[in-house]
């Protein structure tokens, strides 16, 4: 049977009617509407394939790969320390988190135990990049659906944020200032100074984003009751992050697994019963009040200390020593070159993103470079479950599916 | 040994190779032909229950005679525990049975794996490659003597003979 | 920039005459409305969202009408990695654009391909586009990408419209 054989059915008019022999037979097909990649709210270089009955969407077959870097084959051409620039421009959005889930999977790999100073710095650092992801996401989305003043509310806040990562590691987007066994340098008096202000100011902010969007009747008429997915399959289908929380599914490894200075933090995982896009918003807002929290509470209790774990034959000598000292410039050289060596053997870690569960596999066969690395991107995940998610909605309700997922297509195509 | 490898040695003595247990991961291998059902014992059982798929992965060791490694890992968000089951497959029949009745996130974590290492999965519904274009010839990136710059691929532009 | 020579009326002093060619009109008219297109590919597009939002604000240089159709804009910045994949629609959409258009890569990656050195990348736009003004950077910042457009909108200025642009510079 042909392609077109299968999708094209022929209504045939009731014979019995009296101008049956007159009237046209009426031919409806299936309509295959081809989406991106160059798309304005693709987020990026996605294509879609919709088979579309009228304006419902049929079957979704997303296609992606447009944005495949190779970047698991890059990683066994390089050393464990030359693979963090790499991180950053998996989901460029959130370099931060990328950096630190690949930094402890391979402190798990050779078993570093990271400084208690340089746990509390991460962690902060961490969660301001929640924060950023989170109000990037907020702003595309309410861009997407047709929300415009969000956007600009939200990157105005986030430049702020983006100010200070700049003054933090010298850059906007591709930090990597998190290191193999600690954090590229402390904080400064200024930045702390800049962060409690921003703890001050950003609160009563998310009050104002919500005021835009809870009693948007465009919002709410497109969020809710859109791209609902069971827990059953949204734990099936491997989902995570606020994807899976919206479904009731309370899994979030920073409570599940604990990790840096989350397990002495007081926070809640906000988790939502309908399992709709609206859900999946209200968790993501809800996430912004509970970084400050954690964040605050980690400004407190910062202890005093080294922020970079003493193992020369792994770790980086200070950035400080190296240009006036032998030792410390044989043994940064060494670390670049050659790389440190890693013991046989295979790891999987699992750090909590802003979008999910971003894991690292690393299979070591000896020596300084790894012999694999699998990305655990949770933005291709969720795009697995596309399909399921948009059956039965509309096309314009693609739009909010992608964004639902919080979608960055460097993770997902890597 | 851990008590979830020597439950599936216990059940399955035939399919069970070994159990590694290294910076406290579990890595139980079993032969190709039970991974089938093993997955499924792993899912379906109570006390194991593992409901969530982490990732898919693969492994190219070329020296070895069963070449290929593929990797699975499952999480289990009621017990929270984790294990990685791998099976060898070697490289004339390279194919193992999807588990994608099991877990259906594993379609396309399986397919990414056919697109980049060439291991196919009997039963999946839709094995295409995801990453690479459907027409990609040049082989599968991620094995070992695959070099890293392609064989010419990302050098030419035939559409620019076309306009 | 030497747009125009203006001329002084006799009786009260205000300027009201206005000299100038129609060549340089017209490329004052088209340096001033450049349209960009969407075409985010990776990492620099979120800095180009950056540079049109709330602090940056491109639209001070005439250039902040994001048109998300290729047949309305006249500039493209390519904007990221340029995979293989990628390429015959980033072609396409060049055809696509109607003259006269304008190509600006920023960033390393559209450049020159950064540090992805591997078999699905293109080492480069101009591979396969011809491109105007390169903006180095990893991503570049927001000023880096205006900096590139003053760049493209002097180059507009010098560009010949109803006589032949000359092939050579002849000593």
């Amino acid at each position: 049977m042909k392609l077109e054989d299968q999708r094209t059915t022929v209504y045939k008019v009731d014979p019995e009617h009296p101008e049956s022999a007159t009237l046209p037979t009426l031919r409806t097909e299936e309509l295959l509407l081809n989406m991106g990649p160059q798309h304005p709210s693709t987020h990026g270089v996605l294509k879609v394939i919709l088979e579309l009955e009228g304006e419902r969407i049929v079957k979704a077959t997303p296609v992606m790969g447009f944005l495949h870097r190779g970047v698991e084959k890059l990683a066994e051409e390089g050393t464990y320390h030359q693979f963090i620039p790499h991180t950053d421009r998996l989901d460029y959005v959130c370099a931060m988190y990328n950096n630190f889930a690949y930094c402890r999977a391979v402190e798990k790999l050779m078993n570093i135990t990271v400084p208690e100073r340089a746990e509390y710095l991460r962690t902060i650092v961490a969660e301001v990049q929640r924060i950023i992801g989170h109000q990037f996401w907020l702003g595309t989305q309410a861009l997407d659906i047709g929300a415009m003043t969000v956007f600009f509310y939200c990157f105005r806040d986030r430049e702020i944020l983006l100010d200070w990562f700049d003054e933090l590691c010298g850059a906007r987007l591709t930090t990597s200032w998190y290191r193999i066994g600690g954090v590229e340098r402390d904080f400064t008096p200024s930045l702390l100074e800049k962060l409690k202000k921003f703890l001050d100011y950003f609160p009563p902010k998310i009050d104002e984003y919500q005021v835009f969007l809870e009693k948007n009747r465009i919002w709410l008429a497109r969020t809710k009751g859109v791209a609902v997915i069971s827990a059953e399959d949204a734990v099936n289908f491997g989902l995570s992050g606020p994807t899976l929380r919206g479904s009731g599914v309370p899994y979030d490894l920073r409570k599940a697994e604990p990790y840096a200075a989350y397990p002495r933090c007081q926070f809640s995982v906000p988790v939502g019963r309908n399992g709709d896009t609206y859900d999946r918003y209200w968790i993501r807002v809800m996430e912004l009040y509970e970084s400050v929290k954690i964040i605050r509470q980690c400004l407190e209790q910062m202890p005093e200390g080294p922020t970079m774990a003493d193992v020369p034959s792994v770790t980086l000598p200070p950035k400080s020593r190296v240009f006036t000292n032998l030792e410390s410039m044989i043994q940064q050289f060494k670390l670049f070159s050659q790389g440190f060596n890693a013991p046989r053997g295979e790891i999987y870690c699992g750090t909590e993103a802003h979008k999910g569960e971003l894991g690292f596999y690393i299979v070591s066969a000896g020596g300084g470079k790894p012999y694999r690395l699998k990305i655990r991107a949770p933005s291709f995940i969720h795009m697995g479950a596309f399909d399921h998610m948009s059956r039965g909605y509309m096309i314009a309700d693609a739009v909010t599916i992608f964004g639902t997922y919080d979608i960055v297509m460097g993770e997902c195509d890597r | 040994m851990h008590a979830l490898a020597k439950r599936i040695q216990e059940t399955y003595p035939a399919g069970f190779i070994r159990a590694v247990e290294w910076r406290s991961d579990l890595a139980v291998t079993v032969t190709r032909d039970s991974l089938h059902e093993i997955a499924r014992f792993l899912h379906e059982d109570p006390a194991m229950d593992f409901d969530y798929i982490v990732h898919v992965s693969s492994v190219d060791w070329p020296d070895d005679e069963e070449r290929f490694e593929v990797v699975y890992e499952f999480y289990s968000i009621r017990k929270r525990h984790r294990i990685r089951l791998k099976t060898r497959v070697p490289e004339r029949d390279c194919a193992v049975d999807s588990l994608t009745d099991i877990w259906k996130g594993a379609d396309f974590m399986e397919r990414e794996v056919y697109d980049m290492m060439g291991i196919r999965f009997r039963n999946h519904p839709d094995l295409r490659r995801i990453l690479m274009p459907d027409d990609y010839l040049e082989g599968y990136p991620l094995r070992k003597d695959f070099p890293l710059r392609g064989r010419g691929w990302r050098d030419t532009f035939e559409f620019l003979d076309e306009t | 920039m030497g747009l125009v020579q203006i001329g002084r009326h006799n009786k009260d002093g205000q300027p009201d005459v206005i000299t100038t060619t129609v060549e340089r009109a017209v490329n004052w008219a088209r340096k001033g409305s450049l349209w960009p297109m969407t075409f985010g590919l990776a990492c620099c597009a979120i800095e180009m969202i950056a540079a049109v939002s709330s602090r940056y604000d491109m639209d001070r240089y005439g250039a902040g009408v994001f048109r998300a159709s290729p047949r309305q804009s006249d500039l493209m910045i390519v904007a990221g990695t340029v995979c293989r994949r990628m390429a015959p629609v980033i072609r396409k959409i060049y055809d696509q654009m109607p003259e006269p258009k304008y190509v600006i890569a920023m960033g390393s990656c559209a450049t020159s391909g950064n540090i992805y050195d591997s078999y699905s990348v293109v080492q480069g736009v101009d591979r396969f586009v011809p491109v105007d003004i390169y903006v180095p950077g990893c991503p570049p910042t927001p000023e880096a990408l205006f900096d590139g457009i003053l760049k493209l909108q002097e180059r507009i200025m010098q560009k010949r419209v109803f006589t032949k642009q000359p092939q050579q510079v002849r000593v």
